[in-house]
């Protein structure tokens, strides 16, 4: 049996460049959240949590119909000569952000509601300025929430499956990913393939909460000691 | 105008409460905000430190923070702010909280250095330490170095001993007194204690439902009998006295203030040296006659200048002042609540009695009367 790796690696690298994209744009989408208050906050909170509820191929056919080339974005992106989205590999980045969405922006919003605003009114007596305060306070004492966010997005990514099918198809290199290839190998009855990628999946899934719990409970023990 | 923090907000919230001030206060010593929860008194200091934002002006020492155009923003007014729960910051030890606010100044501005306000709260021996594994008291003096750090020009505590115990408030407050002598930045203080206020403020506003009752100076303001300060047992005012005379046989000294002097028990000041007293009203009564042959100390002559009824109908507070004010002066009661600038009038003290309705008017005591003031005891406040 000759073990094909490159659904692993390309799971490996969408959910890493997947889980960086959502911590650059998950932060102050949570941050703004986190601080609104006017009605509009629970439709926009909502809005955030619908991949959550969402089956996949929802989510994936509505990211097909606006992201493909006769599509609103898909126009403008051909406009500006970059090609096409589905059926690529950042077609596949894309559809990640939007469907791990939640698990980024919800740890994260929790985490910075959580400190209240006393820390900041501190800070600002002390004199620092808006961003001064956020990298020296709230990213420090949000630390469990942006761990939380980064593994969940990450685990997240790795598992997905309907939206992948629906925007990125089956391209070997390209856009057939783990859970796809699974889906491959058990469809043409070959257990033995499926059954190591699903046995790796497993193993992997359970180590990362596991140490994602572990290191969350000590940084709580550490700051209260 | 310099020397004076001119502050004027309006400002209305929800559930009704309402915030309308005109404040001028020295920007010097230590002026107590007191009142009740629910006067205004912490949305006044957040006004004042630009936390909370309201309609108005605020000019400091000359210099305008708030106006019609313009807000400066809290991080860059140069104020420092203690509040009642310590807020260190628990992810980082005692001397990066130190210097948090201490490295975001220019270093032209620095006039409180590390080593200086660690030994002023006692915090050499904690610099290692995580905020977690510190006591109420000590947090509180970190979080007061942490404030003195960037070398504000106005230090606006808000009710910084209301969350500690008993114990750790005595352990803590003679470091303020140290600062409040030893520092000449302006302190605000809000509090609701009038044993605070009595040992700390220099300067009293009294706060009610958002509006001013009282503005001035400690010992007059205390003295005022129009204000919720306090008709129950610890009634009385305060005031600071000077060490002038020692009587070592009987361990007394003689401490003077304008308008009078008392004997008290020596507590070893030096003479020269500033003593803060508290007189009670119950400790305070009045006669028409010096009454000599008697187990009482402290005999003084003293004017009537007031009086009011208490909750209960036996029993009366008068105002007396010590000394004899110059003819045509006022009575020491300011007509106008907004009366800012009251001193000692004219080299008098006023103090309270507090009297039965019958004695008051068996002796027909009323304004203008001469008395003699009995003062029972004078607790020093250390």
């Amino acid at each position: 049996m000759t073990f094909d790796w490159s659904p692993v690696l390309l799971s490996l690298k969408l959910a890493t460049i997947t889980t960086l994209v959502l911590l650059i744009v998950g932060t102050p989408i949570a941050w703004r959240l986190a601080r609104l208050r006017h009605w509009i906050k629970q439709p926009l909170v909502s809005l955030v949590a619908l991949p959550l509820v969402l089956p996949p191929t929802v989510l994936g056919f509505y990211l097909l119909l606006v992201l493909a080339p006769n599509g609103f974005v898909g126009q403008i992106v051909k406009g500006m000569g970059l090609g096409t989205i589905p059926f690529t590999f950042p077609g596949l980045v894309i559809a990640s952000v939007f469907y791990s969405l939640p698990f980024a922006v919800q740890p994260l919003q929790n985490a910075f509601e959580g400190l209240g605003e006393r820390p900041l009114e501190v800070a600002s007596t002390l004199r620092a300025t808006p961003l001064d305060r956020f990298f020296t306070v709230v990213v420090p004492l949000a630390r469990p929430g942006f761990l939380t966010a980064a593994v969940l997005s990450f685990a997240h990514t790795i598992g997905e499956f309907g939206v992948v099918l629906m925007i990125g198809g089956n391209i070997p290199g390209q856009t057939k990913v783990l859970s796809v290839a699974i889906y491959d190998h058990v469809e043409t009855l070959e257990y033995d393939q499926a059954h190591v990628m699903s046995a790796g999946m497993l193993v992997f899934a359970f180590t990362v909460l596991l140490v994602l719990y572990a290191v969350n409970g000590r940084i709580a023990v550490a700051e209260k000691s | 105008m310099s020397g004076i923090i001119e502050a004027r907000f309006r400002t209305g919230f929800k559930g009704g409460f309402s915030l309308d001030i005109d404040l001028r206060l020295p920007a010097a010593g230590l002026t107590a905000l007191f009142g009740h929860s629910g006067s205004g008194k912490t949305t006044t200091l957040r006004c004042i430190a630009g936390l909370n934002r309201a309609e108005g002006t605020l000019r400091v020492d000359g210099e305008t923070w708030q106006d019609k155009k313009r807000f400066l923003p809290v991080h860059r007014r140069p104020l420092a702010y203690v509040f009642q729960e310590a807020s260190l910051f628990p992810h980082l030890s005692v001397r990066k909280n130190l210097e948090y606010g201490a490295r975001r100044i220019p270093d032209q501005d620095r006039r409180i250095q590390f080593g200086q306000a660690a030994e002023w709260l006692g915090l050499s021996a904690l610099l290692d330490r995580r905020p977690a594994n510190l006591s109420g008291g000590e947090r509180q003096r970190v979080a007061v170095a942490r404030a003195l750090l960037t070398s504000p020009r106005l230090l606006l505590m808000d009710e910084p001993l209301s969350a500690l115990d008993h114990k750790s408030k005595r352990e803590i407050l003679p470091y303020l007194e140290h600062l409040r002598d030893a520092l000449s930045i302006p302190i605000l203080y809000v509090t609701h204690s009038p044993d605070e206020v009595a040992r700390l403020a220099d300067h009293l506003v009294v706060l009610d439902k958002g509006r001013v009752l009282a503005n001035g100076h400690l010992t007059e303001t205390l003295a005022r009998l129009d204000l919720p300060i306090g008709q129950d047992e610890d009634t009385g005012i305060a005031l600071e006295a000077k060490v002038v005379e020692r009587d070592a046989r009987w361990h007394l000294m003689r401490v003077a203030f304008p308008g009078g002097s008392l004997w008290i028990r020596d507590h070893g000041q030096a003479i020269g040296q500033k003593v803060r007293m508290r007189v009670l009203a119950r400790d305070v009564s009045l006669a028409l006659e010096r009454q000599d042959a008697s187990s009482i100390l402290n005999i003084l002559p003293a004017t009537v200048t007031g009086s009011v009824p208490t909750d209960h109908p036996a029993v009366v507070l008068t105002q007396v002042r010590l000394g004899h004010p110059l003819p045509g002066s006022n009575t020491g009661i300011p007509a106008n609540q907004n009366d800012r600038t009251i001193k000692h009038i004219d080299g008098t003290t006023p103090l309270i009695s507090r009297l039965t309705a019958r004695s008051s008017e068996a002796l027909a005591l009323s304004p203008g009367k001469p008395v003699w003031a009995h003062i029972k005891s004078a607790a020093v406040l250390e």
